[in-house]
């Protein structure tokens, strides 16, 4: 559904139209469980976040003056939810990674130098191949660090704007440049990683 | 001896998100441009990083939900009913 599908639910849902509703929770259990899925790795937590996001979205729905701000404000709720559920290393701090680990090796070559990167002109085009790749995706957001993996979900899965995924994790804009660029090229680099697989496989 | 700028290379890497999502001041993107007009090396990065962004993009969910049992949906429907009333009478 995109976005603005999404706020006119939202207008009819608090018009009390019992059928936006069903399409709401719909919807918004299915992202809801995506996100804490991807930050907690538990389904069970997943499920359960879920529910209790709704619960605490439609108890407050009093709340939510502008529709179109119904996004931003279920995934804030979503974060809290998430936060009470997360049992990996709760008080281990997040590593940042320095911007040198993410850059590719690089050889000399004549004057200039060659990056030791995969080949991205030729992405498979099966559909096969690319449900493979997501899943890659999906499995490195999932191994990124816990201070990159809210702020890519947020702005690159649920297209949030940079502003708005500030607020949700109460950072600033400038934080979540930083972070959204370092996750980017975390996953970036483990794509890379499993696409010269196959590309040495193939030739 | 067009790729020996290394230290301009470092600057454009740490750029290059916010070059994609448009966000860069223009002066800072007009210097990029300058150096990516003769460093392949970087052109052939940030084509890897923009795939990068766009798989992410579109990365539908592969684990769905299980179907939501009727009593949480009907404690959902309890909770969006009382407010519903609440605005009403508010």
């Amino acid at each position: 559904m995109e976005r603005d599908q999404e706020i006119e639910i939202t207008r009819r849902l608090l018009a009390g139209d019992p059928e936006a509703f069903d399409r709401f929770v719909e919807h918004f259990r299915g992202k809801i469980f995506n996100y804490s899925w991807l930050m907690c790795g538990q389904r069970d937590d997943a499920e359960e976040v879920a529910q209790e996001t709704l619960m605490n979205v439609f108890e407050n729905l009093g709340q939510l003056r502008e529709p179109d701000r119904v996004r931003p404000w279920v995934f804030r709720i979503a974060k809290n939810a998430c936060l009470t559920k997360r049992r990996r290393s709760v008080f281990a701090p997040s590593k940042e990674i320095s911007l040198d680990q993410l850059m590719p090796v690089r050889h000399q070559e004549g004057d200039g130098f060659r990056l030791e990167i995969a080949d991205w002109t030729h992405l498979p085009e099966d559909e096969a191949m690319r449900a493979e790749l997501k899943r890659e995706v999906q499995r490195a957001i999932r191994n990124l660090p816990e201070l990159y993996r809210p702020v890519i979900l947020l702005r690159d899965v649920e297209g949030l704007s940079t502003q708005e995924t500030a607020q949700i994790l109460d950072l600033n804009e400038d934080a979540v440049k930083t972070r959204l660029h370092r996750a980017r090229l975390a996953v970036r680099k483990e794509l890379d990683a499993r696409l010269r697989r196959e590309q040495t496989v193939e030739a | 001896m067009a790729h020996e700028h290394t230290g301009d290379c470092r600057q454009i890497f740490a750029a290059l998100s916010e070059y994609l999502d448009m966000t860069l001041p223009v002066e800072s993107c007009a210097d990029l441009e300058e150096h990516l007009k003769d460093c392949p090396p970087c052109i052939e990065f940030l084509n890897s990083l923009r795939q990068t962004v766009s798989l992410c993009k579109d990365c539908d969910p592969i684990e769905k939900p299980e179907p939501l049992p009727e009593p949480s949906r009907d404690r959902l429907r309890d909770a969006y009913q009382k407010a519903i009333a609440a605005r009403a009478s508010g």
